[in-house]
């Protein structure tokens, strides 16, 4: 009968495999062989893993710097309402804080710009621009989401930066989006879908869960609380819509859905990690602040920074998350500013969502 | 037990790929062989593991048993027995019993002077498994990256690492593999329908033969690709569904780690209509 002959091709095989084992674990910076990196958000086994490549990784943290904050304001002055007219919402800053605030704006917002980009250099007083208008809406916006929303923010909190990066509009506004003008007859309704929008990561799901859902949280859950079906039926659409702003969330954050859900049961509370719970509220607040502050700020603006269909600039989670799970990687500017942007009052003992 | 006429011929000693003589025997109709002995060896061990894994574990509800791999942090080294190291233990039995299996196949294959395709073929569902527990999580750099044993539980990991891409439906590589497995079923049924249909004629009259099994689908789609072929097309089919499984896992992570819907931007931003 034939002699044993060693296989080369399997101990080559074996070789490879071998080698390329070696190599992993000889990278002492934890990635793997291929540059990526993983991180773990459940139970070992139950594939709640975050993997990122270790190039994207560098190129976020490039592009996700904080500016350092203005040296702190000297105690040693005035109340700016005794120095300064028309002080609507900043009145219970010093000259010296508001001035401090002004600058910081000015480097946050309009860099290139400078001061008349809202003021007029004759009156600092005068609302005659509209920026000025906008910029007194949204201090007051920046104030409730710390003072407030520290369910979302933490003690982190937000400042202008946060949203803005050095631009007047913030580069990740939405507007509504109801698609392309449709066929008439039979060809007429393609419900939203098949667009391969970036909204929704380039998928088919509908293009614009946006606007449904960002301004009714509450509709976003479609998973049924009992086994089987009973009277609320969801529809496929509005399923899709869930998927689709899903999807939108973990585009804005870099991360996937692993990162709040077990998905062996989505719905499911004490299956999800804690971050779903900070989602949960960043839901609500990305909701109140588009109701109460850019729908005002929206008749305020010149047309030209209008939406397709008339509406104004919203924001979304990727306004102020830009890729990253923490804005700016956690950087904690805002702590700076606790005065003039304040209060940061961190969590408060969630509700039962 | 009936043995085939030529059975008794061919149960001879040789053909061992390793061992000479060792174990060259039968068991009733079973050949044992040097890899038989293995198989047995892995498999009892490593079912044994998995018993003393449930043993030691929250449950012994059939459907929530579940052997974990470790945590990520113990990368590709050793990790605890009762925090993932068992997994180890158990995925290297898991190895050496399919392994043992294909090679026992191997040695019976060489027995009877038949070509190899049984075991080939059972090598594609040993690489499925290995890609998923070994080659993806080496080149991903942690054991932890392997899938958990338990019935529930490994379901659940395919939902979460489904999930670690957003819509693993836009898998290029998982659409190829979904397409060969559904082909594969197709070829099965219709291939099985045919041969039934032949050898079931109406009462009285004789078996068919295979030029009516191919005027049958000469008639029906222009083309019959024959009692040889269907075969070669059957593996095809079958290992490409398993060959393009691996392939979609494989590259999901150590390749792309970004939702798999945005890989299809390189077609959305052609030229043509970019």
């Amino acid at each position: 009968m034939t002699r044993y002959a060693p296989n080369w091709r399997l101990l080559a095989a074996i070789a490879v495999v071998g080698l390329s084992g070696l190599l992993a674990s000889c990278r002492d910076d934890g990635t793997s062989v291929l540059g990526k990196t993983s991180n773990q958000t459940g139970y070992r086994g139950t594939g709640m893993v975050q993997i990122a490549s270790k190039s994207a990784t560098e190129a976020l943290k490039l592009k996700n710097v904080a500016p350092p904050p203005e040296d702190p304001a000297d105690p040693d002055s005035k109340p700016a309402k005794e120095v300064y007219q028309n002080i609507q919402v900043l009145g219970d800053l010093t000259e010296n804080e508001l001035m401090r605030l002004m600058a910081s704006m000015t480097t946050w917002v309009a860099p290139e710009e400078g001061c008349n980009f809202c003021h007029n250099p004759e009156n600092l007083a005068d609302d005659s621009l509209y920026t000025k208008k906008v910029a007194r809406h949204m201090i007051e916006m920046v104030r409730s989401i710390n003072s407030k929303w520290g369910n979302h923010v933490g003690t982190t909190g937000v400042t202008c930066y946060t949203c803005h990066r050095g631009k007047a509009v913030p580069e990740f506004v939405w507007f509504g989006n109801s698609g392309p003008k449709q066929a008439q007859g039979m060809a007429r309704d393609r419900e939203g879908r098949g667009l391969a929008s970036a909204t929704v990561g380039e998928t088919s799901l509908p293009y614009d869960p946006l606007t449904p859902l960002l301004a009714h949280p509450d509709d976003i859950r479609v998973v049924g609380k009992k086994a089987l079906v009973s009277a609320y039926i969801p529809t496929t659409m509005q399923t899709e819509t869930t998927y689709g702003l899903m999807i939108h969330m973990s585009e804005a954050l870099g991360v996937n859905c692993t990162f709040c859900h077990n998905t062996r049961s989505i719905a499911s509370w004490p299956q999800s990690t804690p971050q779903r719970v900070t989602a949960w509220y960043g839901l609500r607040m990305v909701s109140e602040v588009n109701k109460q502050y850019l729908d005002v700020v929206a008749g305020l603006l010149p047309a030209s920074h209008l939406g397709p269909e008339g509406d104004g600039p919203k924001v979304s989670c990727e306004t102020c998350h830009q890729g990253v799970s923490k804005p700016l990687l956690g950087a904690t500017l805002a702590k700076s500013y606790a005065k003039e942007l304040g209060p940061i009052t961190g969590p408060t003992p969630p509700v039962k969502p | 037990m009936a043995m085939l006429s030529f059975e008794r011929k061919y149960r001879v000693r040789g053909g061992t790929l390793i061992g000479g003589d060792l174990f060259d025997f039968w068991f009733g109709p079973f050949y044992v062989g040097f890899f038989g002995v293995t198989t047995i060896f892995f498999a009892a061990l490593g079912t044994a593991l998995i018993v003393y894994g449930a043993a030691i574990g929250p449950t012994w509800n059939i459907w929530q048993i579940s052997i974990a791999p470790p945590d990520l942090k113990y990368g590709l080294g050793f990790a605890p027995l009762k925090e993932g190291g068992l997994w180890q233990v158990i995925t290297v039995c898991a190895i050496g019993a399919f392994v043992s299996w294909a090679l026992r196949e191997v040695e019976i294959c060489r027995k009877l002077g038949m070509g190899y395709h049984v075991p080939f073929a059972f090598a594609f569902a040993i690489l499925a498994y290995v890609t998923l527990v070994v080659f993806r999580p080496i080149l991903l750099g942690a054991w932890g990256h392997g899938f958990p044993y338990g019935i529930f539980s490994h379901l659940d990991w395919v939902s979460n690492v489904g999930y670690q891409y957003l819509h693993f439906h836009y898998n290029p590589a998982h659409m190829i593999a979904v397409s060969f497995f559904f082909t594969t079923t197709m070829a099965l049924a219709l291939h099985g329908g045919l041969i039934l249909s032949a050898t079931n004629p109406k009462k009285g009259e004789t078996v068919k033969t295979p030029e009516h099994e191919n005027t049958f689908f000469r008639d029906t789609v222009g083309y019959s690709i024959g009692t040889l072929g269907i075969h070669r097309l059957g593996l095809f089919l079958a290992l490409s569904a398993v060959f393009w499984s691996a392939v979609c896992i494989i590259i999901s992570g150590p390749l792309w780690t970004k939702g798999w819907p945005e890989w299809w931007t390189w077609w959305l931003d052609l030229p043509i209509w970019h």
